[in-house]
């Protein structure tokens, strides 16, 4: 039999030795561990935390892989949405006023709309295509809901919106609700595209007011989306034009790699 | 023809014990280590990315990460790689719990633990008299550590899912008390994943003959006949 190496002085080698019975019956397989490939492996170990920092993660092969899997996140995110499951509501006492503003540029940079200009264009798959003015939308039946809102970022609040239940608004205007998307322009050219179910949620709405005030500038005036079952940026501000769609459009922050379902 | 696998080492050692003996196996079969391995890059992975969606909105003021320690050069990036990496945390890890469970691997390596032997063992560890001569067989206090990580990674993943569809599980969100409750709970979760990473890694160091067992198998261990594994 071939003789075990002798021992090394390694300070980590135990008092008393270490039962050689193993190296012994498993001399070969021993033998074929290469000390080397093991440190190899360790310090490739070591080498993936070296992806943080840098931007390995945005490079064009990283990205086609990291957004495959965000669509396939989309699917199952549909797959466990409960179209009729309410979000949790809130007493009025709990409602934060004002609301917390985000959006991706300061509330200096809110431009805001002129209201005499302003209309909300209906297109696509619908009966009634028609620029509405906000005195016809403030004359449809109200919905209220004091719900909460939860940001991409983590922080959250409860607020309490009023406006027209967008399901009813889409029942009003002979919207073919089994189309698969509606995409919201806003006046600002931001972008957001909500998946049919969600519409259809009871929860969803075309808010006016929060805290039963017209809504203000930098929170969407006058006309905003608001739904229980989407994270934050969602909820598109400054509404312009409504498409009733099977067509799938990309948002703003879907262009930016976040998720485009993003329920929550 | 058959590959030269250590298992297969294993399996052709000569029959010298009668036919009714359990087979003996290594201390760390091949699909442990697979699966160990897969779980170590994925828990990196996991933990820096979500060290990144942190700082966005941090728990603490006094905490933040440094851009230089987080996944990404951006929140979405963080979240992109978080959310490819929670599919592979979550089917190698429910494959980890159903290999030790099916095949009695928790059952002989984690339990029972014994207090007077938890206590000699902390004493010895004072005393820097750590007993490490038998890899095989774990002490007190490592088993309680693992028994915990495995709880600290169930707890994560499944605050994970309550903080991502906090709407959807609503039910589950309740038992939280609040959303920030979920966040603080997902944080804890990975504390203490963190916190037991940094001693195994540095005991794995120190004893590097347990990292080598991860990556080879191990010593063999022949079960006593009467144990029905």
């Amino acid at each position: 039999m071939t003789p075990v190496k002798p021992r090394s002085s390694s300070i980590f080698r135990p008092t008393g030795g270490v039962d050689q019975r193993p190296l012994l019956e498993h001399h070969d397989l021993v033998q074929s561990i290469e000390r080397r490939n093991v440190l190899r492996g360790a310090v490739s170990l070591g080498a993936l935390t070296m992806l943080s920092g840098c931007n390995v993660t945005d490079t064009p092969q990283v990205q086609t892989v990291l957004r495959a899997v965000s669509k396939w996140n989309d699917k199952t995110q549909e797959a466990i949405f409960r179209p009729n499951h309410l979000a949790p509501t809130f007493d009025e006492s709990l409602v934060l006023k004002p609301p917390r503003f985000n959006a991706h540029y300061s509330v200096e940079d809110v431009k805001g709309i002129d209201i005499a200009q302003w209309r909300f264009e209906v297109t696509g798959k619908v009966r009634e295509k028609k620029a509405w003015t906000a005195q016809e939308i403030y004359a449809l039946p109200e919905q209220e809901m004091i719900i909460r809102h939860i940001c991409v970022e983590g922080w959250d609040y409860i607020g309490q919106w009023s406006g027209v239940n967008l399901r009813a608004f889409l029942e009003h205007i002979g919207a073919d609700t089994s189309s698969k998307y509606l995409a919201f322009h806003c006046a600002d050219g931001y972008v957001e595209c909500l998946d049919m179910a969600t519409a259809l949620h009871p929860q969803t709405m075309l808010a006016t007011k929060y805290a039963r005030e017209i809504i203000t500038e930098p929170f969407g005036f006058p006309l905003r989306l608001r739904t229980a079952t989407k994270l934050g940026f969602k909820n598109a501000k400054w509404l312009v034009a409504m498409e009733v769609t099977d067509t799938f459009v990309q948002t703003y922050y879907g262009n930016e790699g976040y998720n485009w379902f993003s329920g929550i | 023809m058959q590959t030269a696998s250590p298992r297969a080492l294993v399996d052709v050692a000569p029959p010298t014990e009668p036919a009714a003996a359990p087979k003996p196996r290594r201390l760390h079969p091949g699909p442990v280590r697979v699966m160990h391995w897969i779980n170590a890059v994925t828990i990196v992975f996991m933990i820096l990315s979500g060290w990144k969606i942190y700082e966005d909105e941090v728990i603490f003021g006094w905490l933040h990460f440094p851009a230089w320690l987080t996944i990404g050069p951006w929140a979405q990036h963080g979240l992109q790689v978080h959310f490819f990496f929670m599919w592979i945390l979550v089917i190698n890890g429910l494959a980890y719990l159903s290999y030790g469970f099916a095949t009695g691997r928790f059952r002989r390596m984690l339990i029972p633990i014994h207090w007077s032997e938890f206590v000699r063992t902390i004493k010895d560890t004072l005393h820097f008299k750590l007993a490490h001569d038998d890899p095989t067989i774990y002490n007190p206090v490592q088993k309680l550590f693992y028994i915990g990580v495995i709880c600290a990674g169930l707890l994560s993943v499944f605050s994970g899912l309550v903080l991502w569809k906090p709407i959807q599980f609503s039910e589950a969100q309740a038992l939280f008390g609040s959303f920030q409750n979920v966040r603080l709970v997902h944080f804890l979760a990975m504390a203490a994943i963190f916190g037991f990473l940094v001693v195994h890694v540095a005991l794995a160091l120190l004893v590097p003959k347990t990292l080598v067992a991860m990556v080879d198998g191990g010593p063999v261990i022949r079960p006593k006949r009467r144990e029905s594994t």
